[in-house]
């Protein structure tokens, strides 16, 4: 809630002063990548902060260079195929801890509460080893399968389900739905709000991943748009333009995505998502 | 079938996916890089062989490992209070029923939609001594040889770059809290004549006790993880000063590189310290569940 107290006059005045200041504080990395994209290769170093020549070149350029349009496939092939297996997995493991009665259960959710305490980066070591055995290297199946179910979604969504009013299953048991009738036509429509923010999670920290794709796509032909900017920084070193206009080109789409999705952003966030 | 087992074929058929998953990609590679790390290899990494624990007490000890860990450590340091203290100052600016509002949330959110490798880049590319703004900006040290290639300031710089990449989710997480602070508190307190400031430190950051707390486990959390700045920005340079424990796992330059049964050890020294984070961190989860949205 803000607070009660509205400013006037002159303290109105330097509340937006203030605001506006912060503002570009935070947007100048971000403007002076955006006015360097836009530079042709020899001005880059004129005028840094004003766009006083403008052309689609350097965007182009670094596009065909730097493999762009097969990294941005590769991006969102994999983050969709993650995003709809995560709540796949997250709902059907949701449902079986929060409506099924089976022996050890709580030995089982302890197990998956468990998995929460390994950071992915302890394990990248031997999980690149078995995606080699696997002979996945360089591959969908490589770069996607580690992030196919999570316990973070799992838990978040039995959350919601043991949140619904207990005579829910009751009636619908009255009315002849059996576990997967309930699942589908009850459990998930109530909780779409989580299962909104939960893809947009898993969306994002697939699209986001890091060293996974560096270990993994050891061809550039498979590198995601992540690992395809660290092939591009490295293979043009000396060109900085080409490599501004490539992170400009694969920052767009997030910031777009993120403009639609705000409000499922912020839940996901404030709902513990804590596993980035 | 007893009323015990009836649900469980059902059980079975919905867990399978999730336990595959987890236990081939968590748990196994877990319990793996454990053995893999006790076994000691040749120089170029064949020729592994069980020979006691002691290696992960050696790996420990070593000079490179306390370096890492001392790096990763001050990384931290530099990056969580600096970044709570950010947002938190973000959050309360925008935290007002004015016109336009909207539109400053929105820009200081905006940074959450940044990836490590593009805010890397982006820094790389403001810092850097021949093309760098910031660089032109501030001269010195910036200019020759570059904050990112100085060992007294190269820590500082990836610390600056991943300060900002993460203010976007601070804010929103502060920004949450600071909402669901009941609106009579602070009438209460206008009422009782606390100005500006008592308000903001006896009743917002009180209230933002859970949210604080859950914030700066998240971003310590991701602090010890980091791994792409370092990798972009420095290469673990100059001369070790940015090399993190993450970076001495996988690092390009890292002088374990080949070494897997060294790696693993690593990896699983990692693993322990960020045990202690994680226990922190599942708490306030279930701190947050516990209170609801």
């Amino acid at each position: 809630m803000a607070t009660s107290t509205q400013p006037h006059g002159w303290r109105l005045a330097g509340r937006y002063a203030l605001l506006i200041g912060v503002a570009v504080l935070v947007l100048f990395p971000i403007w002076v990548m955006v006015v360097g994209a836009f530079k042709p290769g020899n001005k880059v170093l004129q005028d840094p902060l004003l766009p006083t020549s403008v052309t689609l070149d350097t965007l182009r350029q670094a596009w065909r260079d730097g493999n762009l349009g097969r990294s941005l496939v590769n991006s969102t092939v994999v983050a969709l195929l993650v995003t709809v297996a995560q709540v796949v997995t997250s709902v059907l493991s949701a449902y079986a801890f929060a409506f099924l009665k089976f022996p050890g259960r709580t030995f089982v959710f302890g197990v998956f509460l468990a998995t929460l305490l390994v950071p992915f980066e302890a394990t990248v070591v031997v999980n690149r080893e078995t995606i080699q055995d696997l002979g996945w290297l360089n591959s969908f199946q490589g770069l996607a399968v580690p992030f196919l179910a999570t316990a973070f979604g799992t838990f978040l969504v039995r959350q919601v389900f043991l949140q619904l009013p207990k005579d829910l299953r009751e009636a619908a048991r009255m009315d002849g739905l059996g576990h997967l009738g309930f699942l589908r036509e009850v459990a998930v429509p109530l909780a779409r709000p989580t299962l909104g923010a939960l893809a947009l999670f898993g969306f994002l920290s697939s699209w986001n991943q890091y060293l996974w794709p560096t270990v993994i796509s050891t061809d550039d032909d498979w590198d995601t748009v992540q690992s395809g900017l660290r092939t591009l920084s490295q293979a043009q070193i000396d060109k900085p333009n080409l490599v501004i206009a490539g992170t400009v080109i694969v920052a767009l789409p997030i910031f777009l995505i993120l403009l639609v999705f705000q409000r499922q952003l912020v839940r996901g966030l404030t709902a513990g998502a804590v596993k980035g | 079938m007893s009323r015990r087992w009836r649900d469980a074929p059902l059980a079975v058929a919905f867990l399978a996916p999730s336990l595959a998953v987890l236990g081939a990609f968590v748990l196994y590679p877990l319990g793996r890089a454990m053995w893999l790390g006790h076994q000691r290899c040749g120089a170029t990494g064949g020729n592994c062989q069980s020979n006691g624990w002691d290696q992960y007490i050696d790996v420990f000890r070593s000079d490179e490992f306390q370096q890492a860990f001392s790096v990763t450590v001050r990384f931290a340091l530099l990056t969580v209070p600096v970044g709570l203290a950010l947002g938190i100052g973000l959050a309360v600016l925008a935290d007002k029923h004015l016109r336009g509002m909207g539109f400053f949330r929105t820009v200081f959110s905006s940074t959450v939609a940044t990836s490590v490798a593009v805010a890397s880049l982006m820094w790389f590319f403001l810092l850097n001594p021949s093309v760098g703004v910031l660089a032109d900006w501030i001269g010195g040290v910036a200019k020759d040889p570059g904050l990112l290639r100085d060992e007294s300031t190269a820590l500082w710089a990836v610390a600056v770059s991943s300060i900002w990449a993460n203010l976007g989710f601070t804010f929103i997480v502060v920004t949450a809290g600071l909402q669901s602070i009941p609106a009579d508190l602070y009438e209460s307190a206008y009422v009782d004549g606390a100005g500006g400031w008592m308000r903001f430190s006896n009743v917002t950051i009180p209230m933002l006790g859970p949210t604080l707390l859950f914030a700066g486990v998240v971003l310590t959390s991701r602090a010890f993880q980091s791994y792409g700045e370092f990798d972009l920005l420095t290469g673990g340079g100059p001369n070790g000063s940015t090399t993190s424990l993450t970076y001495l796992v996988y690092g390009n330059n890292s002088i374990i590189k080949n070494n897997d049964g060294l790696q693993a050890a690593v990896a699983v020294l990692l693993f322990l310290v960020l045990l202690v984070l994680s226990v922190l961190q599942i708490r306030g989860l279930e701190r947050r569940v516990h209170y609801g949205n």
